[in-house]
């Protein structure tokens, strides 16, 4: 895989199909339907609980345009990933091009999944900081990897938009 | 960004309520009304909030970096001191004011999914 910036947009080259898939998962894991405790990490309360008239106005008004906000980006981002929909050779190795544009959405949406993902498998200090572990062990090492692969394009999309500010 | 606030909200609520109140209230009560006050009184206003962050594992200190400059406007130093005193001390203050924009900005940082509350100060 090799990642470059070309004009207006990042450049995803040589994206082999396993790479291709964690990255078309990138919209499922960040809104799961079924983790209440990743629910509880992206809507997290605004203030300790004795704050009981903020955190309920907090719920009824700013929650639902919180839930808006993250919608809109995760669907940008499900459409950039419609390049991935390779039909003619299904184990080619394929190429993303996010468009600068986009850049924010793509950030938003890698840590609404990083998050999730990490508050679903309450994942320790010393397995995150396990960047060698192989993700072919089970569900929750590939998560693992999910969450480091997805730590390292928000890496790369932050030094280009800090670039771009300069 | 976040273009709500909680200000519309508490107005848009109120205004629903009168409108009700005028429906269902007969004539001889609305010529003696009984007005509970349920706003914060002023001196609660005025009280300075904070606005704090806490460490989370998981956001990438690049990032959180990018949106302390992005929501207080701070210059690339003090955002990275603000980051790494959350990153050491579990959190950090990064403003202190009144409420409603303390509120305003603990959204912003949502929006970001930052750990971000507001807290009275002592």
């Amino acid at each position: 895989m090799e990642i470059c910036r070309q004009n207006e947009a990042l450049e995803i080259r040589e994206l082999d199909p396993f790479l291709a898939e964690l990255l078309r998962q990138i919209p499922e894991s960040a809104q799961p339907k079924d983790s209440p405790a990743a629910e509880e990490r992206l809507f997290s309360p605004p203030a300790t609980p004795e704050e009981k008239v903020l955190c309920a106005e907090w719920k009824l008004y700013v929650v639902p345009e919180l839930r808006r906000l993250f919608q809109s980006a995760t669907e940008t981002v499900r459409q950039d990933l419609q390049q991935l929909r390779c039909t003619d050779k299904p184990f080619a190795n394929c190429t993303l091009r996010i468009p600068m544009a986009h850049a924010d959405a793509w950030l938003n949406t890698l840590n609404q999944a990083r998050l999730a993902i990490a508050a679903t498998y309450q994942f320790s200090d010393h397995e995150l900081c396990d960047h060698y572990r192989s993700p072919l062990g089970s569900r929750r090492d590939l998560s693992l990897f999910q969450v480091n692969f997805y730590g390292f394009l928000q890496e790369f999309i932050l030094r280009e938009i800090e670039e771009g500010e300069r | 960004m976040l273009t709500f606030s909680m200000d519309r909200a508490r107005g848009n609520r109120a205004a629903q309520c009168t409108v009700l109140s005028v429906v269902h209230i007969p004539r001889s009560a609305l010529e003696m009304p009984t007005i509970e006050k349920q706003e914060a009184t002023s001196e609660e206003t005025e009280m300075p909030w904070n606005v704090v962050v806490h460490n989370d594992p998981i956001n990438l200190m690049s990032y959180v970096t990018m949106v302390f400059q992005r929501v207080f406007g701070y210059p690339r130093e003090r955002a990275e001191k603000h980051m790494l005193e959350v990153h050491h001390n579990g959190r950090s203050i990064l403003w202190s004011g009144v409420r409603e924009r303390a509120e305003l900005y603990v959204q912003q940082l949502h929006g970001y999914l930052l750990l971000a509350t507001v807290e009275k100060v002592d």
